[in-house]
Parts: structure tokens; C-alpha cells; sequence
């Protein structure tokens, strides 16, 4: 049967003309721990073979779902999508005419509870995405895959890649231990602070808490839409942990997250700040303020109303023009049309911001 | 002195008071046997967290009763305080405490007897102005019916009363013969704010650090039960089922219902027993109370957030009366809502789910 989906996803819409534009999330596979044994060292390849690990694999996203890859974004020779760079460079690169596209590796390191061996795994990831993707193709920047279980090795390996230009960002996973803004990860943004680094926060992370406050559910479809959730939470304790107030110059990139939550939680958080201050003395602005300098987040997977309109105005009611990053979030199949690429009826200028401007201010390319 | 403004604002149906167990309020209601376990045991509910609130009992300063009985438990102070001068012409309780979450699923039972037999005596008898919710030990679903039945043809019981931070999420099997009582009686579920939590943190990476994260954080125990809800199909199971969230705040909910429509569209050969959009089934089996209201820093915004909810008909006016996060009737709203809409949350909707006349 011929798979005629591909066909009605769409490139790089027509209004845009020449505008520059940055993706700001394309996600790219290991696959099989083969891909990463010339930069391992002997000791971790003997410890895969003699274990039988093939794959670090927590099941974020089913391989047979829908929403897990664009149709015709798995390589012909094998491996998963978003592995091949000639696959990457034609469906985002080319189809987008992208200046730069960010490169987001879910490889879960969170899954490992071994501090040394998840150290080694996310080394090798980072040596990887230098030599195959960035040190081959000049348009791509990535994202430094770190083992935040244990933040001081954490820090040490921002540190050993922070020299290297093609890394702009330090990933984090938006299920993690534990509340991302508690003391314990402050070396990894103090690294990030002090190279340059957007933080970014990506749907993922095999913590072993449950996904939601009530516990486990039971679909696929209510894991992945409770992400956004997962995102709130983050937001609520990066804020009041004081994160910002410490690292001024930090910024958080919210990956895959949604954004059209984020208006009534500032709302919510800001009134709750009124009567609770006094608790978090050190948060000395409402949390809004502090979110609008600080966080940004990226556009897929966009909700879609029944009204595009109403995104319009949702999009408005973030009371901040420099807060959405354009992402694709390639290979994931978000969207089949223009109006779910981005909504028609942005003030141009506001659209500009949103495909370059703003991963221009956010990211050291 | 009551405001000019409060005379001329017509009634009120506050959807959310509470109504606070007073220490050895419960022992007329309880035999010897759970009198004694508490005396030696107490309350055991495994909640994992402390979050010491904004203020003691999480009350209002100005609500601890002269009586000496903690905020909301003295009746005629709350009439004198709330009732009266706020023109409150129904308001809803909400008893709030252990009883429903307790680890020992036969004390949680006879726990929540006694509250429900002490609301009879103590508030709906002696005050028509008020309704209660039904207190059940929601974890033991069969036990939970027991009480449904038990009391549901009193006529001041008008709906069953959950608590946010359950074990699980509200759409799981274990739940379902819940929703088939309160279907069979006609009742509405409430679905309050707090809750026991049964040791899983409010995030999903874990416990945070302060009570302003504990209180934001709590929308998403909401919108996971919305989410989980409407997965299930417990719509499609219990046609006639209406919910209610309360003090969930409500204006996340159109957002929810437009990421959940979307990856419904791309994700539903996993849910087949869905014959909707998931928004449809939020739309019309869902309800929301306002309080803890957000506060658009444009007020105009929340005319918008009215309309993306596609309108004003789910939306109930509360209060949280006694505790420190009351929304005043006349300060609640920052923009002035069109004259119907005023209406509706001020009191139709609510007369209308809850068939009060």
C-alpha cells in the first residue's frame, strides 16, 4: 500500500517569504547503544554486550503511534526516525529553510540510576551529536544530554562541551527526581549561567513518579496530553525555589510543552503569590514577571481550538511577544495543515519574533 | 454595614462552604468500637507531605468563632458572618477531612456516616439555606454506594462529595460504581479541592518545597481527573453523570480541552469507546465553581476565557468560605460581566444542577 500521508504535511508556509527562521526542536534517535560504542570506552561496551542492553528505550513514545513519527521520517537502511542526518537535512533543513535547527536528543539518560554509567551514556551521546551531526552539517546547534540524577557530574559535563559553539543548550527531563527548581540541580544552572546555556526542559524523563497528582493512568493519549501538566509544575517550582533570583541570567526553554496553559497559570500562581509571599521572600515580583524575562517555550505541539481566533487571543494573553520559539518537533507528527503549523491572523511582526527573533535572543548561536 | 452594592445584586448560591467537624462532634454518630479505634489509632491516611497552609486551620483570621470551635464550625457564627450579610439564598457544603481517604477503608465507612448523619442534625435541619455534599470512602467504591444510597433521598444531600488527591485517577474502574450510584439518585459529584494524596507527590518529578507550589500545583490534580474522565469513557458508560469541580480555578479548562481534542484526533484507535470530542463530553457533562477565581491581569480576558469555554452556562459562583483564599461576591470579578452571564454563575446554573427551589 502506498503511503500517501506526507503529502499533506506541510514546508515552509508561503506568507513567510524570506524570513529567517530557526527550529527550535528537532529530535534526534540513537537507536541501538551501537551507534554510540566508538565513544565509549571499553569498560561500558563490555558492561552493554555482556548485559545485553541493545537500546535505552522507556517507551515515551510507542514506535507504532502516530503521533511518534511523521510518516517517511524513518531511514530506508533501518535505524529510528530521526537518526538519519540526509533524512534530517531534506524534511527540516531544506523543507523549512531553516537557518539553524536545535537539536534535542531524548536519549534517557533518566532512566539510568547508575551515576557512573549514566554519565558514560550521556558523554558518548555528546561526542556523537559533535562528530555526526554538528561537525557534518553547519545549520544544526544541539542540546548537551547530561545525567541530572547527580548534578555535580552534571555541571562537569557542561563544563568538558561548553567550549564547543555547536552546543547552545543543557537538557533536562520535565519528569525528573524531583521538582526541578529544588537546590540540588542549582550546579547544573550555575554551568548553564556561566557558559551561555539555555536549560531546556524536554517531554520526557522515566522518574518512576507517577505522571499526574493522582496517579497512573491508563492511556497512551492521557500520558501525553498530562505532559503539559508536568510542564505547570516545573514553572510553579523554578519560580518559587527562587532559580531566577539566583542565576539572573538563566534562561528555560520549555520543550513539546504546550503554551496555551500558561496564561491561567500565571494568573492562578500570581494571586496565590498576593496571600503567600511571605513564605518564598526571595520571589519579590509576581511570578508572571518572572516568567515572561525568563521562560520561553516552543510552538508543537500546538492546541487547536475550534476557533483559530481564540489562539490568537490565547497567544495575546501571554502579555509578551518574545516567549514562543517556532519548533517543528520533527520527527513527531504534530500537524497535517498550515493553520496547524502556526495560526493565521499573528501580527507580522509577532510572527517574525516567533520563527527567528526570539531563538536569536534565547539561544548562543 | 452591608453594601449598597451587595443589596442590589440579587442572590447568591455560594457552591463552596465548609462546614468544619468540631473535636467530638462525630462521637454521637459512631459506635464504641470506631470511638475507641480513633481514641487509640487516629486518623490514618499516609498524605507524604506537609505543607503548612497561609494561616491556622488555612482559615480566614477573621472567621475563628468567639464559641472557641474552629472556622465553619459554629452555625450561627457562619450565618451571622456569611450567610446574612453576603445574601447567600443557598449555599453548598463541603465538609472537608479524613473521613473519605482513611487507609482502613471500615473506618473511613463509619467515619463518613457519622459526618453525613452530624450534617443532618447539626446544619440541614436546622438551616435551610444550606445543602450538603454526601462524604464517602471514596477508595472502596462499594462501601462509597452503601452511603450514596443510605442517604441520597434526603432532600439536603445534593450531591457526592470526592476529594481531588485520590489514589488513583476518577476515570479507573475501581470508581465506576460510584458514578452508577450517583446516576441511579440523580446526584451530581463533587470533586473538591485537597485530598489525602495516598503517598503520590502533586508532580510528576516529586514532593515540592512550599505550600504556594502544593495550592498552584493543585489544578493539575484537576485536570488529570478531566483528562482521565473523559479517556475512560465514563460518559459513554453513565450518560446522566454530571461533575463538579470545585475549587480547581477553571480557566486551564479550555486549553485542556483543545490539547486533548487535538491528540485525541491523532491517538483515538486507543480509545474507541470515544464517540465524541473529548471537549464535547467536558461540555456537557462538566461543571466549575470560580473560587480560587484567576485573575487575568487584563481583566477583560476573562470575558474571553468565558467564551472559549463556550459560554457561561457550567460556571458556579463560591466563596471557599471560612479560609484564607475567600473570594468576596462584590471583589471576585474585575470585569463586569454582561447582566445573563451574571446571573447564570451567581445562581442559575447552580439552582439548576443542584435543583434547588
Amino acid at each position: 500500500m502506498v503511503d500517501t500521508r506526507e503529502t499533506t504535511y506541510p514546508g515552509r508556509l508561503p506568507r513567510w517569504g524570506n524570513a529567517d527562521l530557526v527550529d527550535c526542536d528537532v529530535q534526534v534517535a540513537v537507536g541501538s547503544v551501537d551507534v554510540l560504542a566508538p565513544y565509549l570506552d571499553q569498560r561500558w561496551r563490555d558492561y552493554l554486550s555482556e548485559s545485553g542492553v541493545r537500546a535505552i528505550d522507556p517507551h515515551q513514545y510507542p514506535k507504532g503511534a502516530p503521533i511518534s513519527a511523521l510518516p517517511g521520517s524513518a531511514p530506508a537502511t533501518g535505524g529510528p526516525p530521526g537518526s538519519d542526518l540526509g533524512l534530517l537535512r531534506a524534511q527540516v533543513l531544506d523543507r523549512w529553510q531553516a537557518r539553524y535547527a536545535v537539536l534535542n536528543c531524548g536519549f534517557e539518560i533518566s532512566a539510568i540510576h547508575n551515576d557512573d554509567w549514566a554519565l558514560a551514556m550521556a558523554r558518548a551521546v555528546n561526542d556523537w551529536q559533535a562528530a555526526e551531526w554538528l561537525a557534518p552539517e553547519p545549520r544544526l546547534r544541539a542540546s548537551i544530554v547530561i545525567p541530572a540524577q547527580n548534578p555535580e557530574l552534571a555541571a562537569a559535563e557542561i563544563d568538558r562541551l561548553a567550549e564547543h559553539p555547536g552546543f547552545v543548550q543543557v537538557l533536562l527531563p520535565v519528569r525528573a527526581e524531583a521538582p526541578l527548581g529544588k537546590r540540588r540541580y542549582w550546579p547544573i544552572y550555575a554551568a548553564a549561567e556561566r557558559h551561555g546555556l539555555a536549560v531546556g526542559i524536554y517531554a520526557g524523563g522515566a522518574s518512576g513518579n507517577p505522571p499526574t497528582p493522582v496517579g497512573w493512568p491508563s492511556y497512551y493519549l492521557e500520558d501525553y496530553v498530562c505532559l503539559s501538566q508536568a510542564f505547570q509544575a516545573q514553572v510553579v517550582s523554578l519560580v518559587s525555589e527562587g532559580v531566577f533570583t539566583k542565576f539572573p541570567a538563566l534562561r528555560v526553554v520549555l520543550i513539546e510543552s504546550g503554551f496555551t496553559w500558561l496564561p491561567a497559570l500565571m494568573w492562578r500562581f500570581d494571586k496565590n503569590w498576593k496571600g503567600l509571599r511571605r513564605e518564598v521572600p526571595w520571589v519579590d515580583r509576581p511570578p508572571s514577571e518572572i516568567i515572561r524575562h525568563h521562560l520561553r517555550l516552543t510552538t508543537q505541539p500546538l492546541d487547536e481550538p475550534g476557533e483559530p481566533r481564540q489562539l490568537i487571543e490565547t497567544i495575546e494573553q501571554l502579555g509578551c511577544d518574545e516567549m514562543l520559539l517556532f519548533a517543528t518537533d520533527f520527527p513527531h507528527w504534530q500537524f497535517d495543515t498550515e493553520e496547524g503549523v502556526l495560526p493565521s491572523g499573528l501580527r507580522p511582526e509577532v510572527e517574525h519574533r516567533i520563527l527567528a527573533t526570539n531563538a536569536l535572543e534565547t539561544y548562543r548561536f | 454595614m452591608v453594601a449598597t452594592a451587595r443589596k442590589n445584586r440579587g442572590p447568591v448560591v455560594d457552591c463552596d462552604i465548609h462546614n468544619a467537624v468540631w473535636p467530638g462532634a462525630l462521637d454521637p454518630y459512631l459506635a464504641k468500637r470506631w470511638r475507641r479505634h480513633g481514641q487509640l489509632f487516629g486518623s490514618r491516611t499516609h498524605p507524604g507531605s506537609l505543607y503548612p497552609k497561609g494561616s491556622p486551620a488555612a482559615a480566614r483570621h477573621d472567621a475563628w468563632p468567639p464559641s472557641g470551635r474552629p472556622p465553619g464550625g459554629d452555625l450561627e457564627f457562619m450565618r451571622k458572618q456569611h450567610l446574612d450579610p453576603e445574601g447567600i439564598e443557598y449555599g453548598i457544603l463541603n465538609c472537608l477531612g479524613p473521613a473519605g481517604t482513611q487507609l482502613n477503608a471500615e473506618y473511613s465507612s463509619a467515619l463518613c456516616r457519622a459526618v453525613n448523619e452530624w450534617q443532618i442534625a447539626e446544619w440541614l435541619e436546622k438551616e435551610p439555606r444550606l445543602r450538603a455534599g454526601v462524604a464517602v470512602p471514596y477508595e472502596d467504591a462499594e462501601l462509597a454506594v452503601k452511603e450514596i444510597d443510605r442517604f441520597a433521598d434526603h432532600p439536603g444531600f445534593v450531591q457526592v462529595l470526592l476529594i481531588v488527591r485520590t489514589a488513583e485517577p476518577l476515570g479507573r474502574r475501581k470508581y465506576w460504581k460510584i458514578y452508577e450510584a450517583a446516576e441511579r439518585n440523580n446526584l451530581p459529584v463533587g470533586i473538591h479541592f485537597g485530598g489525602g494524596a495516598r503517598g503520590v507527590p502533586i508532580t510528576a518529578s516529586g514532593w515540592p518545597s512550599y505550600y504556594i507550589e502544593d495550592h498552584t500545583d493543585m489544578a493539575q490534580a484537576f485536570q488529570a481527573h478531566v483528562v482521565s474522565l473523559v479517556c475512560e469513557g465514563v460518559f459513554e458508560r453513565f450518560p446522566g453523570l454530571r461533575v463538579v469541580l470545585i475549587e480547581g480555578g477553571f480557566a486551564w479548562l479550555p486549553s485542556l480541552m483543545w490539547r486533548l481534542d487535538k491528540h485525541w484526533k491523532r491517538l483515538k484507535e486507543e480509545v474507541p469507546h470515544l464517540k465524541r470530542r473529548p471537549s464535547d463530553y467536558i461540555r456537557e457533562h462538566m461543571w466549575v465553581t470560580t473560587q480560587p477565581i484567576e485573575e487575568p491581569h487584563n481583566p477583560r480576558h476573562l470575558l474571553q476565557v468565558l467564551d472559549h469555554l463556550g459560554g457561561s452556562d457550567r460556571v458556579m459562583f463560591s466563596t471557599d468560605y471560612p479560609h484564607w483564599d475567600y473570594d468576596d461576591p462584590d471583589r471576585a470579578f474585575r470585569v463586569r460581566l454582561p447582566e445573563e452571564d451574571r446571573r447564570r454563575i451567581f445562581a442559575g446554573n447552580a439552582k439548576a444542577l443542584y435543583g434547588l427551589r
